[in-house]
């Protein structure tokens, strides 16, 4: 349950498929054009239930609660060795292999 | 009529209140109309945004020599030579990037004609600029991002990007795939009465003209002359044309100006699979090609982003060389920038090497870089979605099935488009559009494609002949 106040994420579905642009892929036009927005809860509200927010600019956007205190996921990923490779092979171009103390 | 089909309807009644520009004022009835007019009138002066920019602290940034790269590149030369490479470090601007230029100004423009708050539709670093900007102005901001595949997986640059808009106290609406993000735009315009900060607006791109102009004059305090060449990371044209006009602001009229896009041919834009196949999110040939060919697709009746009206020349670069170049930028010149500006940087180092050892090529953009930004987030996410990363020769890389990092650094080139064929495309579509050019659109068109009168009526009557119109 989250709470009044809480910080969230809701899901909104903006145009049902058949409702999409005419020009659009196939693939695309198979799926709903989908929203989601944050903003402060207005009502306590249960994951997967409609929940009401209000927005950093104050709008009030209602929607299905999707998420609590929602998270930046994203990362630096994994290292990717051919790159680190590639830089080390570079410096060994241009200062002249392992020899060189600036390497 | 459906909901979407009403406000599609509406379009430009909205796209008016929102943007207070009168377009019709520049308009002949045909395809010409009269750019410079339309940039003098509802744009500000070179001095006048010098000035917007130095109070909003944007602008000004360190012109830095890649004296490391040069170095290599003249080592992997077939000639042995490789003209200086330069890179204007745009990372220093408040958000991140030389949008913050663009930004700044239509920002500006909006708290001085009494909007409450700016609305940008873009994944790019254009939505943290206009964010910051809103910030320090005390405007309201929304940003409204194509950001998710149907799945709900995000791209991580764009996720990135959200993050800092939010950061700034940006409001951030975000998408699954499709071009409808326009209507999406459409309604928020309509619902808050906020100011369209479109990319494409006479005040967006006259803010980028500071950019072309230090450029000119940081090279020429710096080495006594003005650069022989700029490279532009090319997307939606605004870069280049703006970028060309501050260096011709500024005397520069010997320099050229070649565009740069990473090349992405075979993947379709609005396709909810190939989204995620991707690792740029900008500076591709999926807008670079279609904003060249049609600017005027923008969200504004007419784009003051033209690029034809200053390339003077078009070259792609693979995916795998970009992450590459990004990666030697790093550990060779300790210097840790994001994709875009690494684009045109691809390019440099490989267009440098056709150059004189006094020559000077100029790389006009860095971007801050981080999380989901990064070479690795890229790669990893690349994988994730069924991307093969190798090493091995680039030319062989096919968008969306593999990237291939170069095996040695003389593998990095940057790979030459035909102008003409894209001017011919553009007037192609003019006349699709307006019908058969008069004499007034045929100086239009000459003057729009940096071209001349008689080129334009050689591809008319070509593509008569060939019965393309």
């Amino acid at each position: 349950m989250a709470k009044k106040g809480d910080w969230v994420k809701i899901k909104q579905i903006v145009l049902e498929p058949h409702e999409r642009a005419e020009n659009i892929p196939e693939d695309t036009k198979k799926t709903p054009l989908t929203m989601w927005v944050k903003g402060i809860l207005m009502e306590d509200a249960e994951i997967g239930q409609k929940a009401k927010i209000k927005t950093f600019t104050g709008r009030i956007v209602e929607g299905i609660l999707v998420e609590e205190n929602p998270r930046h996921i994203h990362d630096f990923g994994s290292p990717v060795p051919e790159l680190i490779k590639a830089g080390m092979k570079a410096r060994e171009i241009l200062y002249g292999g392992e020899g060189n103390e600036q390497v | 009529m459906s909901r979407y089909k009403e406000i599609m309807a509406r379009k430009n009644e909205i796209m008016k209140k929102s943007l207070g520009i009168d377009y019709e004022r520049f308009e002949s009835g045909s395809i010409a109309f009269d750019y410079e007019r339309m940039m003098r009138e509802t744009g500000y002066s070179l001095e006048e945004i010098i000035k917007i920019q130095r109070e909003a602290n944007v602008g000004n940034t360190p012109l830095i020599e890649l004296k490391n790269l040069t170095e290599l590149a003249r080592k992997v030369s077939p000639t042995g030579k490789a003209a200086r490479i330069f890179i204007k470090d745009e990372a220093c601007n408040p958000s991140g990037s030389f949008k913050e230029r663009r930004a700044s100004v239509s920002v500006y423009h909006a708290k001085k004609h009494g909007y409450k708050g700016v609305i940008a539709a873009t994944s790019g670093n254009y939505g943290a600029a206009v964010a910051s900007q809103a910030a320090m102005k005390g405007l309201k901001c929304i940003v409204v991002q194509e950001a998710y595949d149907s799945r709900g997986i995000g791209q991580p640059e764009i996720l990135e990007k959200g993050r800092k808009c939010e950061t700034f106290g940006a409001e951030v609406v975000q998408l699954t795939v499709g071009p409808e993000l326009f209507y999406v735009n459409l309604m928020l315009l309509e619902e808050t009465g906020y100011f369209n900060a479109s990319l494409y607006t006479p005040f967006g791109i006259a803010g980028i003209e500071t950019l072309g102009y230090e450029i000119a004059n940081q090279v020429k305090e710096r080495t006594g002359k003005f650069p022989d060449v700029v490279v532009v990371t090319h997307a939606g044209g605004g870069n280049l044309t703006g970028t060309a006009r501050g260096l011709i602001k500024a005397g520069a009229l010997d320099t050229k100006v070649y565009g740069v896009s990473v090349d992405l041919t075979g993947l379709h834009m609005a396709s909810d699979t190939d989204f995620n196949r991707k690792s740029f999110t900008t500076g591709h040939t999926g807008f670079g090609i279609p904003f060249a060919t049609w600017p005027d697709r923008a969200d504004v009746p007419r784009n003051a982003a033209r690029p034809l009206r200053y390339m003077d020349g078009y070259y792609l670069v693979k995916q795998g060389e970009v992450f590459y170049m990004t990666e030697l930028l790093a550990q060779l010149e300790g210097l840790e920038r994001g994709p875009a500006g690494n684009t045109s940087l691809a390019a440099a180092f490989s267009l440098a090497q056709q150059m004189e050892n006094d020559q000077i090529i100029v790389v006009q953009e860095t971007e801050y870089t981080g999380a989901g930004k990064n070479p690795t987030a890229q790669l990893t996410f690349a994988k994730q979605n069924g991307v093969q990363v190798l090493v091995g020769n680039p030319d062989e890389e096919v968008p969306g099935k593999n990237i291939i990092l170069p095996e040695h650094p003389s593998m990095v080139k940057a790979r030459e488009v035909k102008l003409d064929n894209l001017k011919k495309s553009y007037i192609r579509n003019c006349i699709q559009h307006f019908g058969m050019p008069n004499e007034e659109d045929i100086k239009f068109l000459a003057e729009d494609t940096k071209s001349s009168e008689d080129f334009v009526r050689r591809t008319i009557e070509e593509l008569k002949n060939g019965g393309l119109v």
